[in-house]
């Protein structure tokens, strides 16, 4: 049997019962590899259970960094039997299946070009433990254990990572360390030490951290100066204003009084906490919400007011395969369109794109002056992925010199210094963001009145359609300006002239930037721009211009992303090619590679204006994931 | 009905503790129909914050939408308003409020914007003792929709147009007080001597107050048959005692026999006299309001005066325990833990 032979680059993938702590365990491993050096890309591919179906946890072990997910899975560790079947199939050629043997394997499952592994985790925590949540929760620790001598991880590593996990709780590292030991000795007695896979220790991840996306906007929040939150729950977003108040309660709480510093309200749905957030930013506080696709849905009303009013206000949407409540626990980048123009009427709204754990950090700190700066939403569209995946990120970091920047706000002495009259929409400066006042601040001079109805420059209600037209033109002035604050994007251009372009932003990232250099080993050299923000930026504008084909990779099916560029800008639709990947995974390097060189081999041959992609994974959907524009 | 105010004022015009006179609370001229009782309403709102000498500009208020919104451009001029989208000004009223604690909030709102498309964000508001004072213009129709019947219309009542609601009606009063409200009263558009005091001492109040005010649609829903017309609110309409509002710091001077007067003193020291009480009632009794709810009820009464008080309400920043200071107020340095904080988080993430 050909055995697949890599050191630090290969994929992991752990089947487990949902609700039996195995993603802890898990974690562990990540980290590990993590801590010996070596780059780890975990995924916690969970169902929308709170125990008992199905879950998996794939780690990607890449020397060279990639961050992506790659496809494919090397090792399987099978502790579900549910799932067994599916898992034994998905493992390639030469690669490995660790199972619990206990009971003896079904032998329809045996593979000839796969290794199987047998450990009787069942049996030995029935022998070591009486307690039958010890029972579940050491079976996982145990094959940690095991995949430590199997894969040559070291153990005094997992040993430091015990103590850190439980420190506090120093009564539970040793039968932590016991557990470990048990598979550890159980794979060196009976298997042939260390596989044919393995990781060995490399100073490769540098000062980098593994956070999520979630935590990192949480904390961004905390930085970015939020005093009030209000939020509905809603997987996967949860854990941002969850993450927000586990450092608020240590970083935020007034030293005299113990009080705290912040507000957290767990509103009754989403249109209260988005109604909530708009109330507290207009009365001068910084505030935010988080939700996913369907509070999105719910907050649009309230959206189109904040845009209309210009009321400023940062929200996190971490994106969830749609429509309705679709695939909860599955990435998509499919709330776009919904999130760009939510509201009736004319309404768009700024948008950012963030990649990265750090980027949701800086992303949402930068979102609260922006979005006082240009009095509107800012939306921070992450997704499941980033959002909830622990990835490898550069570390956080804060100049202390820097300050909030609360945009264009009048105070009592300003107002006071006023010979003009206060027009609490008019555009004063030319750069179509009128001046506010907080309520509260004077008096008798720059009280006005928010309303979603027309009004004129001054605040006062009208139906005039002049007055209306020219407030809406406004709107638009602001909107250009917007495209000067925002996060400008991110050009790498190839080694070589190319023609063709690819576009791409949020989380595919990671994985287009695996398959440049996939394309680049076929020849294929192509320019690539990391898009940061809506409205764009007007490189991008330059970069279609400048390229005859641009590929435009994005994670929904209706190519929302292209729909907005082509409605946004005046370029011509057929020179945006779609790159597609909607099955609620992960997009992958090999994904993109394989579709932008199939169409480039095509492009090349003649001029075909077939829909049809000859990239792999990608016609097996129905109208194929690839389609020329 | 004018669409034209006179700037010019008496230069003796009484002034309050301030200095302000009662003009400097006054709002745009209103586009309700005349005789519309939303604007008596508005009128005992500029009285009543005229007279407790607050500063126009420390009060906010807040509406959803309906014609009972409309009334926020109508009174105070000088304090912001925020017209927000219908049934959630409770959202945006919970929000102003966390940001800046300080204030006093104004919610108005109507039968259609409270007791049907914001039903919830009404109950969350009450459950979560929000300080603000909440005033329902109740019509018991659609007055900006032409008059359909609203959830608060009565079994029976007969609208102008010659329907009949066979539905029961949503007693804002009752669901107030079962979800835990503070501050409970019911008035009517015109009887200003008994709301005035009410909304003073509303606004004295700390945590949530509603009052559920019967105002007349003139337009759509006055006509005989009808339970929310002047002719009937005033053939039906019992009170539960007369109520003075005394602020703090003022003498109480008016004199009534034993056993027919009480005082509630509230969190602010300023005192609510109630007089003439009804004898089955206690203003202090949760279960006693509700009663005597359900008891004017069944026999066609519209029950006004305050109907409950919790003098030790605990509203939602002290629920929450957040800093006494505004939290808008706060900058960098109360916020912003900083450079040194964050290495240590992320050798924790390592």
């Amino acid at each position: 049997m050909q055995r697949i032979n890599a050191v630090n680059d290969f994929v992991i993938k752990f089947a487990n019962v949902n609700g039996t702590g195995s993603a802890s365990a898990n974690n562990l491993f990540a980290k590990a590899v993590f801590r010996m050096g070596v780059p780890v890309v975990p995924k916690n591919i969970f169902p929308s259970n709170i125990q008992g179906l199905p879950t998996w946890y794939e780690v990607r072990v890449s020397e060279k960094g990639y961050l992506g997910r790659r496809g494919g899975t090397d090792i399987m560790v099978s502790v579900n039997p549910q799932s067994m079947v599916r898992d034994a199939q998905e493992v390639e050629p030469g690669g490995y299946f660790i199972y619990d043997s206990t009971k003896p394997l079904d032998p329809r499952l045996l593979r000839s070009d796969v290794q199987f592994i047998g450990i009787p985790l069942t049996d030995m925590c029935l022998r070591t433990y009486t307690d039958p949540r010890q029972r579940q929760l050491f079976k996982n620790v145990i094959y940690i254990g095991a995949l430590a001598a199997l894969l040559d991880i070291e153990f005094g590593v997992l040993k430091d990572l015990i103590s850190d996990q439980f420190e506090g709780k120093e009564k539970l590292i040793a039968p932590n360390v016991h557990a470990l030991e048990m598979g550890h000795q159980y794979a060196r007695t009976h298997y042939e030490c260390p596989l044919s896979i393995r990781v060995e220790r490399r100073d490769l991840v540098g000062d980098a951290i593994l956070l999520d996306g979630n935590t990192a906007c949480g904390l961004g929040a905390v930085y970015g100066g939020a005093t009030v939150a209000a939020w509905y729950p809603i997987t996967p977003s949860t854990s941002v204003v969850e993450g927000f108040q586990r450092f608020a309660e240590r970083l935020r709480i007034d030293p005299g009084t113990g009080r705290r510093n912040y507000a957290i309200v767990q509103a009754e749905d989403e249109l209260a906490a988005i109604g909530m957030v708009i109330g507290a930013n207009w009365n001068g506080a910084r505030s935010f919400t988080a939700t996913s696709g369907p509070g999105i849905s719910l907050m649009t009303e309230f959206l189109g007011l904040a845009y209309f009013a210009e009321i400023p206000l940062v929200l996190i949407d971490v994106q969830r395969a749609g429509p309705s409540t679709g695939m909860p626990t599955r990435t998509q980048q499919s709330d776009l369109t919904a999130a760009g123009y939510a509201g009736h009427g004319d309404s768009k709204h700024v948008l950012l794109f963030p990649s990265t754990p750090k980027e949701c950090f800086d992303m949402t700190a930068q979102a609260f002056d922006l979005a006082e700066r240009l009095q509107t939403p800012i939306i921070i569209m992450s997704d499941l992925d980033l959002g909830m995946n622990e990835g490898m990120s550069a570390p956080l970091q804060w100049d202390d010199a820097r300050r909030y920047d609360r945009g264009k706000v009048l105070s009592a002495e300003d107002l006071d210094a006023m010979s003009e009259r206060f027009g609490r929409y008019l555009d004063v400066d030319g750069d179509a963001i009128p001046y506010r006042t907080y309520p509260g601040t004077h008096p008798t001079k720059g009280s006005f009145f928010t309303r979603g109805t027309s009004r004129d420059e001054y605040a006062i209600y009208t139906e005039d359609g002049a007055a209306y037209v020219r407030n809406m033109e406004r709107l638009l002035g602001k909107w250009d300006t917007a495209k000067t604050f925002v996060p400008a994007p991110e050009l790498h251009s190839a080694p070589h002239q190319t023609n063709t372009g690819l576009l791409y932003f949020g989380t595919t990232t990671q994985a287009t930037m695996e398959a440049l250099d996939l394309l680049a080993e076929q020849g294929i050299y192509v320019d690539a721009m990391q898009v940061r923000a809506f409205p764009f930026h007007a490189d991008v504008d330059k970069f279609i211009e400048s390229h005859d084909r641009v590929f435009v990779i994005e994670q929904n099916r209706d190519a929302q992303f292209r729909s907005m560029i082509i409605n946004e800008m005046d370029c011509s639709p057929a020179k945006l090619v779609r790159v597609l990947n909607y099955d609620g995974m992960p997009i992958t390097a090999r994904l993109i590679a394989s579709a932008v060189s199939a169409q480039s081999a095509a492009g090349a041959a003649a001029k075909d204006t077939s829909p049809v992609a000859k990239a792999t994974k990608v016609t097996h959907l129905h109208k194929g994931k690839v389609e020329r524009g | 009905m004018s669409y034209f105010r006179p700037g010019f004022r008496h230069p003796e015009l009484p002034k309050n503790d301030l200095g302000y006179t009662k003009q400097q609370y006054e709002g745009a001229i209103s586009t309700l129909c005349a005789g519309c009782g939303h604007d008596s309403i508005s009128a005992a709102i500029v009285q009543s914050v005229f007279e407790l000498s607050i500063a126009p500009h420390q009060v906010a208020k807040l509406s959803g939408i309906g014609c009972s919104s409309k009334t926020p451009t109508y009174f105070l001029s000088n304090s912001h308003g925020f017209n927000s989208v219908h049934g959630r000004m409770p959202s945006v009223a919970t929000g102003a409020n966390l940001a800046n604690r300080d204030m006093i909030y104004i919610g108005v709102s109507g039968d259609g914007d409270s007791a049907s498309i914001g039903m919830g964000q009404f109950a969350h508001v009450v459950r979560r003792n929000l300080n603000m004072m909440y005033v329902v213009m109740n019509n018991g129709c659609y007055g900006l929709t032409k008059g359909q019947d609203s959830a608060t219309a009565d079994v029976g009542s007969r609208s102008k147009a010659g329907s009949v609601n066979r539905f029961e009606p949503i007693d804002l009063a009752s669901v107030a007080l079962q979800l835990g409200a503070t501050f409970v009263a019911r008035s009517f558009s015109g009887d200003k001597e008994q709301l005035v005091p009410l909304i003073k001492a509303a606004l004295s109040h700390s945590g949530f107050a509603l009052i559920d005010v019967v105002s007349p649609c003139v337009t759509f829903n006055n006509n005989p048959g009808s339970t929310k017309a002047y002719d009937y609110v005033r053939q039906h309409m019992q009170t539960t005692s007369l109520v003075d509002f005394v602020p703090m710091a003022e003498e109480i001077t008016t004199a009534y026999g034993e056993g027919e007067s009480r005082g509630v003193t509230m969190h602010d020291g300023s005192v609510i006299q109630l007089h003439k009480l009804r004898t089955e009632w206690n203003p202090e009794d949760r279960q006693s309001a509700l009663n005597a709810l359900a008891e004017s009820r069944e026999r066609g009464e519209v029950l006004t005066g305050l109907l409950y008080v919790e003098r030790d309400s605990r509203e939602l920043h002290e629920t929450i325990n957040s800093t006494r200071t505004p939290l808008r107020t706060l900058t960098e340095k109360e916020l912003c833990p900083g450079s040194s904080a964050l290495e240590t988080i992320n050798n924790s993430l390592r």
